[in-house]
């Protein structure tokens, strides 16, 4: 199946990649205008990295936070309907994630976090743009929510399946709660966690419509971040948004281009993630920390 | 030759090689026997009173009250879901950080009672050590940071000093000339009886007052686990050791006390060789006698 996709995106690929060469990949433009026709994907390859960046970096602690207290600390009359809540989360499409952050959440995001942020600390180069509410930094956090039930979830059945007489060995030791998290739970679990980010990785990556509705849909130059709240483009986002117009067969293929682009990204990442896993698995059991 | 050697005092008839195995069988029973006399009564360690404990609502624990004398082996012993297990949990309040369990009563540990509302468990713990049914070191940790875990967790950090006492402990757990030189091997690579002394150096390592043994042997095969009984006899020198066993073989050759539980309660306590050979009650007679459990 995979090979079938792989190769049906390859085939459409190769005109532009014939057409552009290497210059696809490390290009700027994006000119679909006939006989001036250019394309270069690099800023939608940021655009991706970046916000899918800015979504762990915010949802990968969120979600630990949400599985170490429903398995390790809430009684049980909370942690069961708390769970639910969360993996409810889980259950709503994208694209209703997507409305509610283009008519509400992005107010919330520029009024309450990007201007204080550009207020304060707008020496800092990040945060030097006045915020708009639809850019890269409002598509990571959204993106976070999205990808916080996949992971939170996962994190707690890894949790689940640490042995009790791992923590009681710690406790006896008279370690603390976090002591016992620190030196029992989280080294048995730890492969586990990693697998789960990268599984929500995976998702905030390929995730397109939820993107396109906020990250703020910016082409050629202009589409690579200078801030985190410049407007942006995904490769997904920019595909959702000229698929149903592409002027030329050049046109259809540097789309597909970027498709072939983000097909091979999150194979890596996919890839990385597993040999990352499995040499932790290996290597840890001898090592000293 | 021989009349020489009784009439000499008791303490150099103990030495010499070429004794006749019958007096060496006499001297080291008067040994014993002057050495009870003369020896003040052993301090109690810890004093159990009134100890009740529940699981949801279902009582594990009915009134136990008992004295553990100091530097001396105790055992609890019973059939399975007598309460033996729960009981000694309660000594580190480990019974209580299971979800729906709780305890009340009194466990006091040198004048100090545990259960107090001023009273920390996890200090309670550092005093208190324990040892689980199945050998359970961290797995992805090596042998030597196995050991180290415990000071670790309580901050010590002077390296020489966390070396000195990781190499005590192994010797003190009969591991040290089986392992040192692959400190660094993962503690898992272990066999089980040494994965199990292994987690009894690194109970030692915080060098506890008590420790508390929990169906230590229950996983192992006989050999392992008369190296295990073997450690109880070295430790008990210098160390209160409670043990869960319900083998009775096992409480009879280690334990200088031992406590019959059945159904939560505690039937009998008293000197191993007394509740062996004369037990008071019927149920602990049928017990040790091998009519049940």
């Amino acid at each position: 199946m995979l090979i079938l996709v792989a190769f049906a995106v390859g085939e459409g690929a190769l005109p532009i990649f014939s057409h552009e060469g290497f210059q696809f990949i490390t290009g700027t433009d994006w000119n679909a205008v006939y006989g001036r026709e250019s394309f270069g994907a690099l800023p939608y390859i940021i655009g991706t990295l970046l916000s899918s960046a800015i979504a762990m970096a915010i949802g990968v602690p969120i979600s630990l936070g949400i599985a170490i207290f429903v398995t390790e600390m809430a009684p049980h009359r909370i942690s069961t309907p708390l769970s639910f809540v969360v993996e409810l989360l889980a259950a709503v499409p994208s694209i209703i994630y997507g409305l509610w952050a283009l008519f509400v959440f992005r107010f919330w995001i520029r009024d309450l976090i990007e201007r204080p942020l550009y207020e304060h600390l707008s020496w800092i180069p990040f945060f030097d743009k006045t915020p708009f509410g639809l850019d890269i930094f409002t598509a990571g956090i959204v993106l976070s929510i999205m990808i916080i039930p996949i992971i939170s979830s996962i994190t707690r059945e890894i949790l689940r399946v640490v042995p009790n007489s791992q923590r009681e060995a710690a406790y006896s030791l008279g370690a603390t709660r976090w002591g016992t998290l620190r030196t029992a739970v989280f080294p048995y679990a730890k492969s586990g966690i990693l697998g789960a980010s990268f599984l929500g990785l995976g998702r905030a990556i390929g995730e397109t419509i939820l993107v396109t509705m906020i990250i703020g849909n910016a082409i050629g130059p202009a589409a690579i971040p200078t801030t985190l709240f410049s407007q942006g483009q995904s490769l997904a986002s920019l595909i959702a948004n000229e698929f149903n117009e592409a002027a030329s067969d050049l046109h259809l293929s540097a789309l597909i281009g970027l498709g072939a682009i983000l097909l091979l990204l999150s194979m890596v990442i996919n890839i990385g993630a597993r040999l990352m896993v499995s040499r932790m698995v290996k290597a840890v059991p001898g090592g000293r920390e | 030759m021989p009349a020489k050697e009784i009439s000499k005092p008791i303490s150099e008839a103990t030495g010499p090689t070429g004794e006749s195995s019958p007096l060496k069988e006499i001297s080291v029973s008067t040994v014993e026997t002057t050495k009870r006399i003369d020896e003040p009564p052993r301090r109690s360690k810890v004093s159990i009173k009134g100890i009740n404990a529940w699981f949801g609502s279902k009582q594990a624990l009915k009134n136990i009250s008992l004295e553990i004398e100091e530097n001396a082996a105790t055992a609890f012993m019973g059939p399975s879901g007598c309460g033996k297990t729960t009981l000694i949990r309660c000594l580190n309040r480990m019974h209580e950080m299971t979800p729906g369990a709780k305890a009340k009563g009194q466990v006091i540990l040198d004048g100090i009672d545990i259960y107090d509302k001023s009273i920390d468990p996890v200090i309670i713990k550092r005093r208190i050590g324990m040892v689980f049914q199945k050998p359970n070191p961290f797995p992805t940790m090596s042998i030597f940071d196995n050991v180290a875990a415990g000071l670790k967790l309580n901050g010590v950090k002077d390296k020489k000093l966390i070396k000195e006492i990781v190499e005590e402990s192994l010797e003190g757990a009969g591991l040290w000339e089986e392992v040192k030189n692959e400190l660094d091997k993962p503690g898992m690579g272990l066999s089980g009886g040494q994965q199990q002394r292994l987690c009894i150096a690194r109970a030692l390592a915080m060098q506890p007052e008590v420790l508390l043994m929990d169906e230590p042997t229950s996983a192992l095969d006989p050999i392992a686990s008369s190296k295990i009984e073997e450690l109880v006899h070295q430790l008990k020198k210098h160390l209160t050791i409670i043990i869960v066993t319900h083998n009775m073989q096992q409480a009879a050759r280690v334990a200088d006390h031992a406590a019959f539980m059945y159904l939560g309660e505690m039937i009998e306590f008293g000197k191993t060789l007394q509740i062996f050979q004369y037990p008071k009650q019927e149920l602990t007679e049928k017990f040790v006698s091998g009519k049940f459990g």
